[in-house]
C-alpha cells in the first residue's frame, strides 16, 4: 500500500488520544481561546454578506459540477498548463508523488527546498521523503515553521500551530534559531522568523507549494495566504513545484469570484487574504523559469466513487468546521491522528484510506451540525459521518460489545411487549444502584455515563402504563 | 383536530411526566389526543450509530403504526429530525416504492411539540403559570435540523410568572450526541462541563429544552454536582399551573 495519509494508519484510537488531550489543560486553553477568536471574526464578516447563502450554494454547485466531469477538467488543466510552459505529472498515490518530487529536486542538484504551506505535502509525508534523499525542506509559513522547529505535528488545517501559545512559540524560536535574546511581543516573534526565513528565500533554488485552486481553463494555480512568505516562494526561486490534489480543480478564472469571497471569510475571518498569488506556467525572465505540477490522487477517486460521500471532495480547506466544532474545541487537532483534523478530517481521513484505518474518527462527533452550518461549500458532514459509521458497522469493524448492545436494543425496540419486559428487568436490575430515583453509579462499560453524570432511574410507571390506566378509568 | 402522540421510547420509559404534560396542554386547548400502543422507537440511535439495517424495521413499524394519523405530535426534536432527514433516504435506499410513498405521506403530518403549537394550532399562550427563572437550551436538532427558531422562546415568553434569562453560548452542543456520550465519554464530559458552566452563569434555576435526551445529560451533571439547578422539558412548563416544588420522585 502506498496510499497513506501522513501517519494516520498508525495513530491511536480517537478516544484514546482525546482522553489524553482533554487532560492537557494548556492545549485546551490555547485551542479554546484561538478558535473562539477566529469564530468571532468569521461571524462578523459572514454576517455582513447579504448573499452568503447563495455564495455557499454556488461554491457547492461548482465543485459538484467539477467532480462529475473531473476527467475532462483535469485534462483541460494539463493542456493549458503545458501550453503556458509548465510540466504536468500524474501521481496515483503518495509514494509516486514523492518519487516524482524528489526526482525533480535532485535533477536540480539542490540540497534544500523552501516550502509554501501545503497540507497535501504532509499527507504524502513529503518532508520525510526529501530528508531521506538528503534534501532539507524549510517550511516558510510561520505556523508550519513553528511546527517544524518544534518537531511537532500540525493541529489545524489553516493554523497548524493553533495549539501553541505565544510563550511556547518564543521558547521554540529561542531553542532552535540559536538566539540569545528574543522579545515577547508578536512583532518580536515575527521579526525573528523574518530574519530566519529571508536568507533562505534568497539562497534556496527550488520551492514546493500546494494549491488552493487550479484553474482548468487557463492552467493557472492559485495560492492565498496571510504572510507573503508564500509569495516569496512562488516568485524568487528558479524552480517551482506545485503539489495539487485532483479535487482542487475549478473550471474557470471567473469561478474564483465565489471562492475568493467565501474562503478568506471562512478561514481567518478576513474579507480577503492579504496575498492572493495566481500564476500561469512560466514567464521568461520573471519568476521561476521551471514550473512543475504534480496532480495527486492518493485515494481521492475512491472518495469520488461513493455517491453519498463524494461531496467530501468539495472541501476548500478553510477550517471553519474545525473552529465551529465543540469536539475539536476540547481536544485540538492532534486527537484525530491525522493532518486533517476536526469534522472534515473525521470524514476525509478514513475515506482516503478506503476505510481501512482511522475507523474511530466518524464517531468523533456528537452530530450537532455546527460544521455543516458554517461550511462555505455546504458539505453535509453529519450525514457523511453517519454514512461512514454505517460502513464501519457493515465491514464488521465495530466493537463487539457495541454490536451486541445494538442487537439487544433492536430486539427490545421491536415491539411494545419487548419494551415492557426490558423495563421490568431494568427496574429489578437497577435496585442496587438507584437511590431516590437517581442512579449515581453503574458497573462496567455503563460507567462511561455515570462516571461524571447521574442517570434517572426507570420510574415505576411508564407513560403507556399511565395512559392505559387513564383509559380504563375513563371507560368506567 | 385528532392528535396522535408519538411519545418516543425514552420518554415513555424514563420521562412519563413529559408525555402527561403534552397530553394536558393539548387537551386543554380542546384537541383530543390518541396514543397508539403499538408504537416503539423511531430508530434514531441505531441509524446514527451506523446500524441502518437495524433501523429499517423500526421505520417500517413507525409508518405502520401511525398510518392514517391526521397529525403526529412528537415531544423530541431529535426524533423528528430522524424522521424528516433520514426516513426519505432510508426509503430511497430500500428501493421499495410503497415505502417511499408511505414516508412521503407521513412527513407533512409530523410535528415537533412546539411546531404543532405555534405553526399548526397557532397558539403561543397556553395559559400556563410557572413562577421561575428559566434558561432555554436550544438543542442541536431543534436549532439546526428543525430550525425551530424562536418558537420555544415565544411559548415560554407567554408563560405567566416566568423569567427567561439568556444562556451564554446557548448554541453549543451539550455533548450528549446519543451513543457519543458513552463512546467518547471524555470529550462528552468536557463539552458538558462548558454547558453547565454557562448554565450556572446564566443565573437560571431551571434549564428547559424540547429534548429530554439533552436534559438527561445536562441534568445528570447538575445532579452529580449538587448544583441546585434542575432541568424541565418545555412541555411540563407549559402544562404548569403553579409553583411546583419538583423534587425527585
Amino acid at each position: 500500500m502506498s496510499t497513506y495519509v501522513g501517519d494516520a494508519a498508525d495513530a491511536p484510537k480517537f478516544q484514546t488520544a482525546a482522553k489524553k488531550l482533554v487532560g492537557d489543560t494548556q492545549v485546551r486553553y490555547n485551542v479554546k481561546r484561538a478558535t473562539g477568536v477566529i469564530r468571532k471574526k468569521r461571524a462578523k464578516v459572514v454576517d455582513e454578506m447579504p448573499d452568503w447563502e447563495q455564495l455557499r450554494e454556488s461554491g457547492h454547485q461548482i465543485k459538484q459540477h467539477v467532480l462529475r466531469h473531473l476527467d475532462f477538467y483535469l485534462e483541460q488543466f494539463e493542456t493549458a498548463c503545458t501550453a503556458a510552459g509548465g510540466t504536468v505529472h500524474w501521481a496515483r498515490d503518495a509514494d509516486e508523488a514523492n518519487t516524482i518530487i524528489v526526482g525533480l529536486v535532485k535533477a536540480q542538484q539542490a540540497k534544500e527546498v523552501i516550502k509554501v504551506k501545503t497540507m497535501t505535502s504532509d499527507e504524502i509525508r513529503l518532508n520525510k521523503a526529501l530528508e531521506a534523499a538528503g534534501i532539507t525542506p524549510f517550511e516558510t509559513d510561520l505556523a508550519d515553521l513553528i511546527v517544524q522547529l518544534g518537531e511537532d505535528k500540525p493541529s489545524h488545517i489553516v493554523v497548524p500551530a493553533l495549539h501553541r501559545n505565544r510563550s511556547e512559540i518564543r521558547q521554540i524560536f529561542l531553542d532552535k534559531m540559536n538566539l540569545t535574546e528574543l522579545g515577547e511581543q508578536p512583532e518580536d516573534l515575527a521579526g525573528a522568523a523574518r530574519l530566519y526565513l529571508r536568507e533562505k528565500f534568497l539562497r534556496v533554488p527550488v520551492a514546493i507549494s500546494g494549491a488552493n485552486f487550479a484553474i482548468a481553463e487557463t492552467g493557472s494555480v492559485c495560492v492565498v495566504e496571510s504572510e507573503g512568505n508564500g509569495r516569496m516562494c512562488v516568485s524568487l526561486p528558479r524552480v517551482l513545484i506545485s503539489l495539487i490534489g485532483i479535487e482542487k480543480i475549478i473550471p474557470t478564472f471567473q469561478d474564483l469570484e465565489v471562492y475568493l469571497q467565501t474562503l478568506p471569510r471562512s478561514a481567518t475571518g478576513e474579507r480577503m487574504n492579504p496575498y492572493n498569488s495566481i500564476w500561469t506556467g512560466v514567464t521568461p525572465e520573471d519568476g521561476p523559469q521551471e514550473f512543475h505540477v504534480v496532480l495527486l490522487d492518493n485515494g481521492r477517486t475512491k472518495v469520488l466513487a461513493d455517491r453519498e460521500a463524494r461531496e467530501t471532495l468539495d472541501c476548500i480547506r478553510c477550517g471553519a468546521c474545525l473552529n465551529a466544532c465543540p469536539v475539536y474545541k476540547q481536544t485540538g487537532g492532534h486527537a484525530y491522528g491525522s493532518i486533517y483534523g476536526g469534522p472534515i478530517g473525521a470524514i476525509l481521513t478514513p475515506q482516503l484510506q478506503s476505510m481501512e484505518h482511522s475507523q474511530t474518527l466518524p464517531y468523533a462527533s456528537s452530530l450537532c451540525g455546527a460544521c455543516y452550518e458554517v461550511c462555505p461549500v455546504k458539505i453535509n458532514i453529519p450525514e457523511i459521518l453517519v454514512h461512514l459509521r454505517n460502513k464501519v458497522v457493515e465491514r464488521g469493524d465495530a466493537p463487539w460489545e457495541e454490536r451486541m448492545a445494538m442487537k439487544a436494543a433492536a430486539y427490545v425496540l421491536e415491539s411494545p411487549e419487548h419494551m415492557e419486559r426490558a423495563r421490568k428487568l431494568g427496574r429489578i436490575g437497577q435496585i442496587p444502584f438507584a437511590k431516590n430515583g437517581v442512579i449515581h453509579h453503574l458497573p462496567g462499560g455503563l460507567d462511561a455515563w455515570t462516571g461524571v453524570r447521574d442517570l434517572p432511574a426507570i420510574p415505576k410507571e411508564s407513560f403507556r402504563d399511565w395512559w392505559a390506566k387513564r383509559e380504563t378509568e375513563r371507560a368506567l | 383536530m385528532q392528535i396522535s402522540l408519538f411519545i418516543t421510547c425514552y420518554n415513555d420509559t424514563l420521562f412519563p411526566q413529559t408525555g402527561k404534560a403534552v397530553v394536558a396542554v393539548l387537551e386543554k386547548l380542546g384537541h383530543p389526543v390518541e396514543f397508539r400502543p403499538a408504537q416503539t422507537c423511531c430508530g434514531q440511535m441505531h441509524y446514527n450509530t451506523g446500524y441502518q439495517k437495524e433501523a429499517l424495521p423500526m421505520m417500517q413499524h413507525f409508518l405502520e403504526v401511525f398510518r392514517g394519523a391526521e397529525v403526529v405530535c412528537i415531544p423530541s426534536s431529535s426524533c423528528v429530525a430522524m424522521i424528516r432527514d433520514h426516513y426519505p433516504k432510508m426509503a430511497e435506499a430500500s428501493g421499495d416504492a410503497s415505502l417511499k410513498r408511505a414516508v412521503k405521506n407521513m412527513l407533512p403530518r409530523i410535528f415537533e411539540f412546539t411546531e404543532l403549537l405555534v405553526d399548526k394550532l397557532e397558539v403561543t399562550d397556553v395559559g400556563a403559570f410557572f413562577p421561575h427563572t428559566v434558561a432555554l437550551h436550544p438543542s442541536c436538532h431543534s436549532l439546526r435540523s428543525l430550525k425551530l427558531g424562536d418558537r420555544p422562546a415565544k411559548l415560554l415568553g407567554s408563560v405567566r410568572g416566568l423569567t427567561l434569562v439568556d444562556l451564554p453560548d446557548a448554541e453549543e452542543c451539550c455533548g450528549f450526541g446519543g451513543t457519543f456520550a458513552v463512546k467518547n465519554a471524555d470529550v462528552s464530559a468536557a463539552m458538558l462541563s462548558d454547558k453547565v458552566r454557562c448554565l450556572l452563569n446564566s443565573g437560571a434555576e431551571i434549564c428547559a429544552a424540547v429534548d429530554n435526551s439533552c436534559l438527561m445529560h445536562i441534568g445528570g451533571a447538575l445532579s452529580r454536582q449538587r448544583a441546585g439547578v434542575r432541568v424541565v422539558h418545555l412541555a411540563e412548563i407549559l402544562a404548569s399551573q403553579g409553583s411546583q416544588r419538583m423534587m425527585a420522585e
